[in-house]
């Protein structure tokens, strides 16, 4: 893994954790910019982690572009000593897949798909070995998901799933994008998942629609009245596969104010996790018990 | 007093000088496209140099003022009209109750910005009444102005009537326009004939240009060097593990079409990106009309850091002026 710096133009730090896309670069990503946030430095505007990548905004004004690139450089070789551990938290989100509604979107958009003739979850499970549907939708909500990214629009997590390489599941995106996309659908592009926050445009594939809302302007749902965004880098997300029944109840439970999302406060350890993946990943989902 | 909205234009938004600090998160910075108009408006009717206007492009309003007050319009050269009598850009002018703003069509430019004495008073969200619509964040309901409207007005401050800015102090595109670029982030993608061609060839604006990016097309297409693609990159050379975009950032998808990121700019995504338009050159970029003929310019750090620092004294010079 070589760290890759460059400018963007007069008021961005571009840094390339790994052009590969890794658990170990995602985590080098976090830990970084959580040390750049904790370094305090004079002039930094913004610091966006990515998913091998992050990006640190600033005013040339207040520092110098070579030494806010020194300043970074020097907490890249301080990060590689610290301990690689974080306080986070692991969020159980309800997923009711192959639901009707993204169902209607992705036969509307049949003409783009790579596979008109099976729906997206159906080549999901293909082009992945897997037996079926099912199979696929063990995989995915199976082992918990990391939250690497956050943004292209409003709250949109990327997610990156805590297994193997070889495990992870890999969808081509749509041939074209689709201009339509339902309100918290469960997408998949490469070997990312995501919720889209908002109805659009979009070219990952479809699996299934979660009742809870992760963007709110307004401000009214009860856990998003401190912040209208929900998700943060370095969330841990634990799909659990629901059906319509319970989706409707807690459509309802939305509605009235009285849904609350099941979130643990967690510590997450990088080594622990690399000695034994699934044992980790058990322990994790344990706090959600 | 209230502005009663009787034609909005074609996207007539309020913006200010954005909302900084959200773009990890996906929201991005927004304000206006053309910052230095935006902060010259409200120089001449006595606000704030941050505080909210409107924001049209190619379009302007119809616009009816329920109590008088003092406006000016800068930008986008777009003959303003009073009750349908003509009126300079760039000047301070007195509106009285029930009087109508309008305007002819654009001779030149993309964007008029339109400030009242007082600024549109809409709430703040996320410290700011920029409109992203996108979030349905800020601005008027989140959305851009519609015909039947009432936007509220703030208290307005005294200030000297009759002030205008001279021409000179007016900073507009050039004809070709040209877009002073530093290389980076991934421009060792391409080969160097083709890093050769993006700045030689000339470019034009496409009709895909809104406050979200604008695209380019005219040009060669990129080559890029070969490579096997990194693991969670996508098939296609110009994919990359989706990154951050920085504003300004140049992605050409497929090697075609380069697009700039502007003010409501996506925070990331899975193209590879050539370099980004320095910050002192972003305002141009709110001022060009599809088709108009683009070069970008090679442009190193000194030579960002001058042209951020003229910028500066070319503010600092309306200041004066106005004060």
């Amino acid at each position: 893994m070589t760290t890759r710096y460059s400018f963007g133009g007069d008021e961005h730090l571009f840094v390339e954790c790994d052009e590969a896309m890794s658990l170990d670069a995602f985590f080098k990503s976090l830990s970084m910019t959580n040390a750049i946030r904790d370094a305090g430095i004079k002039g930094v505007t913004e610091i966006c982690p990515a998913n091998a990548s992050f990006q640190i905004k600033f005013d040339p004004d207040v520092i110098k572009p070579n030494d806010i690139l020194k300043e970074v450089q020097g907490i890249e070789s301080a990060a590689a000593k610290t301990e690689p551990v974080i306080r986070t938290r692991i969020i159980e989100i309800p997923v009711f897949y192959q639901d009707p509604w993204t169902h209607e979107t992705l036969m509307r958009f049949r003409e783009r798909h790579q596979d008109p003739t099976a729906t997206d979850l159906e080549y999901a499970a293909r082009v992945n070995g897997l037996a079926d549907v099912d199979a696929f939708i063990k995989a995915h909500s199976g082992s918990p998901w990391f939250v690497s990214m956050v943004g292209f629009v409003a709250g949109l997590p990327f997610m990156y799933q805590m297994v193997e390489r070889a495990k992870q599941l890999q969808v081509p995106k749509y041939l074209r994008p689709r201009t339509d996309t339902p309100k918290l659908t469960i997408g998949h592009g490469g070997c990312f998942s995501c919720i889209y926050s908002v109805r659009g445009a979009g070219g990952y594939q479809m699996f299934g629609i979660t009742p809870m809302p992760i963007f709110d302007p307004e401000q009214s749902i009860s856990y998003l009245r401190d912040f209208m965004v929900f998700f943060r880098p370095g969330d841990i997300v634990k799909f659990k596969p629901i059906q319509q029944d319970e989706y409707d109840h807690a459509l309802g439970e939305v509605a009235s104010g009285r849904f609350a999302p099941i979130i643990r406060d967690v510590t997450f350890d990088f080594r622990d996790f690399q000695k034994d993946m699934t044992g980790y990943n058990a322990k994790l989902q344990g706090a959600l018990a | 007093m209230t502005i009663k909205v009787l034609h909005p234009g074609l996207s007539t938004t309020v913006q200010d000088l954005g909302r900084p600090g959200y773009f990890h998160l996906g929201i991005p910075v927004g304000g206006a496209m053309d910052r230095l108009a935006l902060r010259a408006a409200n120089l001449l009717v006595g606000n704030d140099e941050g505080a909210a206007c409107l924001e049209a492009v190619f379009i302007g309003p119809q616009l009816e003022f329920t109590a008088p007050a003092r406006i000016a319009v800068t930008g986008a050269e777009m003959p303003i009209k009073l009750d349908g009598v003509e009126q300079p850009g760039w000047t301070a002018l007195e509106v009285k109750a029930g009087q109508v703003l309008s305007f002819d069509y654009l001779k030149s430019g993309a964007r008029i910005i339109i400030a009242v004495s007082g600024g549109i008073d809409v709430p703040l969200a996320l410290g700011s009444r920029s409109t992203y619509p996108i979030g349905a964040l800020g601005g008027f309901k989140g959305r851009a102005i519609a015909a039947g409207d009432e936007l509220p007005v703030g208290a307005a401050s005294s200030s000297k009537a009759g002030l205008s800015v001279r021409d000179a102090l007016r900073r507009k595109p050039g004809h070709p326009a040209e877009l002073r670029v530093l290389p980076g982030l991934y421009w060792h993608r391409i080969l160097p004939e083709s890093q050769a061609s993006f700045f030689a060839d000339q470019w034009k604006v496409a009709p895909e240009a809104d406050r979200m990016g604008y695209r380019f097309r005219g040009g060669q297409a990129l080559k890029f060097v070969e490579r096997e693609q990194p693991f969670g990159a996508g098939s296609d050379p110009s994919n990359i593990v989706d990154s951050c975009y920085p504003y300004g950032s140049i992605q050409v998808p497929g090697g075609k079409e380069p697009i700039i990121l502007h003010r409501d700019a996506v925070s990331g995504g899975g193209y590879f990106m050539v370099g980004t338009v320095i910050s002192a050159d972003m305002d141009l970029i709110g001022q060009l009309q599809p088709n108009m003929p683009t070069r970008f310019v090679e442009i190193d750090m000194d030579g960002a850091l001058a042209a951020r620092a003229d910028r500066k004294a070319l503010l600092q010079k309306i200041r004066e002026a106005l004060a």
